[in-house]
């Protein structure tokens, strides 16, 4: 059973013993002066952090906040992205021209603009929620279209028999059809929304986490400010695993 | 999908040149509400400048010697940043893709942490490179890695057996095997993930600027922030949004070439 478990799960058990084994090493290393601390701290120290970082720096009320931002920045990119997608399936001459804009827009790097959105917005959460929703509109758009145009022709033609409405043949063909490319639009859409609104918190120093980041390495807390690296990239592969949970529930059949 | 396309309902056919000409239509109305904008005063100061002073200010930069130089310091910081991060990444995919048992052990790692926010890396950057161009570099170069790295692997794994096994009856060694077979049957996906790579490593790079720096357009444009020019930070982002998007396409041209 165990040289079962061993055989079929030695990789990844591999792969975690060597995370293990690096941080050991760069323990060692630190303690015996080889690697300055002051540069690197020991990772026991910054184990021992997490608790200082989330009992005293309150990082699940910041955590919080970033999630509101969150919610709403993502939450209108799909309420808008959705029937402007929507809107562009159903003439081709738009699609046609609007296509490659937006495509440009998601390549864009829209992040840069914060100087800019901080004129518009002021420095308050307004600026960091446009700006996720900016960010996280294209995505959506582009996969709304594509799910819908690529919506299997059988599928439409029992529509047809059936007589249906043009908005039965929407709400009951077109998009249960488009859905799951709907979804990996919005799993897109909501992984640019948290980059941005993590960054730009970070870089104007407002907000949830990345506000707490910057005020850590400020005040050269370095253990605080690893542990809450550790801790941001630990919730977003947690969202991220969670997206993709759900993507893949949509999706079953691939 | 063509029966999909039969639901649409344009009345107007989409040729290119009615394409053309709502493209035109929409860039005009767009232009026409800014300048309407800019002059109704609604808005206060030059928030919304118009569209004149923008340009004006465009001209202004482009013949500005302080601009070339900060262009030349984003620009050896961003391509310092994609050679490393690529140099990393294309040898890490190759391992990954190569082996299966490495694959499972590391690549769900490099895969969960590539979509992170890599910008609050910069404290640590700064700590370990210092506040000048190393810092930068060493940000846009650990963005760069993980998409190219993965796109390799993901290449690798694509690579047609047939292809290896021609290069293994011809007894290829190693270095023939890896340049005649491997590298040219992988020019598109290292391509795509250099492209990748390189809009998030220009970025990071810019943000890095933004946050602490004393050059770069990155800089430039806090400058420009800092003295409310709004007409300047306009033109600045223009020409920002301009160069990423012709060096985003110029590479993703050569991938498909």
């Amino acid at each position: 059973m165990a040289e079962t478990f061993l055989r079929r799960r030695g990789p990844e058990l591999f792969g975690a013993a060597t995370l293990i084994a690096s941080a050991l090493v760069f323990e060692a290393l630190i303690r015996g002066g080889v690697v300055n601390r002051y540069i690197i701290p020991p990772p026991s120290d910054i184990l021992l952090a997490f608790e200082r970082v989330i009992v005293e720096e309150n990082i699940l009320t910041r955590c919080r906040d970033t999630a509101f931002e969150m919610i709403i920045a993502g939450g209108a990119s799909v309420l808008v992205g959705v029937p402007i997608g929507v809107l562009l399936y159903r003439s081709a001459l738009w699609r046609r021209a609007m296509e490659d804009w937006i495509g440009a827009l998601a390549a864009a790097p829209i992040v840069l603009a914060f100087p800019l959105f901080l004129v518009l917005f002021g420095r308050s959460p307004k600026t960091i929620i446009v700006m996720g929703f900016v960010h996280g509109l294209a995505p959506i758009i582009l996969k709304t279209v594509e799910g819908l145009a690529s919506t299997r022709t059988v599928l439409i033609n029992v529509g047809r028999s059936l007589k249906m409405t043009q908005s039965q043949m929407f709400w009951k063909i077109l998009l249960p059809s488009a859905m799951p490319i709907i979804f990996t639009g919005i799993r897109l859409s909501w992984t640019f929304v948290l980059i941005t609104i993590v960054g730009i918190e970070y870089l104007i120093n407002l907000g949830g986490v990345g506000q707490l980041i910057n005020e850590l390495a400020e005040r050269y807390d370095l253990p605080g400010t690893y542990a809450g690296i550790c801790f941001v990239i630990l919730v977003s592969v947690l969202f991220f695993l969670a997206l993709e949970r759900v993507e893949s529930w949509l999706q079953p059949g691939r | 999908m063509a029966a999909a396309g039969s639901l649409t309902s344009s009345s107007i056919a989409a040729t290119p040149r009615n394409v053309l000409a709502l493209r035109l239509a929409v860039a005009v109305f767009v232009l026409c509400v800014w300048e309407g904008l800019s002059r109704s005063g609604l808005f206060y100061g030059e928030v919304i400048p118009s569209l004149l002073a923008i340009f004006a200010s465009m001209g202004k930069l482009l013949i500005d010697p302080i601009f070339w130089r900060n262009l030349q310091v984003t620009m050896v910081e961003t391509v310092a940043s994609l050679a490393i991060g690529a140099g990393f990444g294309i040898t890490v995919g190759i391992v990954l893709g190569a082996n299966r048992f490495l694959m499972r052990a590391f690549e769900p790692v490099v895969y969960y942490l590539s979509p992170t926010p890599r910008i609050i890396l910069f404290p640590v950057m700064i700590m370990w490179f210092g506040v000048g161009p190393a810092s930068k570099i060493a940000l846009g170069a650990l963005s760069a890695f993980f998409a190219i790295a993965l796109s390799t692997a993901a290449g690798m794994r694509q690579i047609d057996p047939i292809l290896i096994r021609v290069g293994r009856s011809f007894r290829a060694n190693v270095w023939q095997m890896a340049f005649k077979i491997y590298l040219p049957a992988m020019r598109v996906p290292i391509l795509n993930g250099i492209r990748l790579g390189m809009g998030t490593a220009i970025i990071t790079v810019l943000l890095g600027e933004t946050k602490l720096s004393n050059q770069g357009l990155g800089y430039m444009i806090m400058q420009v922030y800092t003295r409310f020019d709004m007409p300047g930070l306009y033109a600045l982002l223009m020409l920002v949004f301009i160069l990423a998007g012709a060096v985003n396409a110029l590479i993703g041209h050569s991938a498909r070439d």
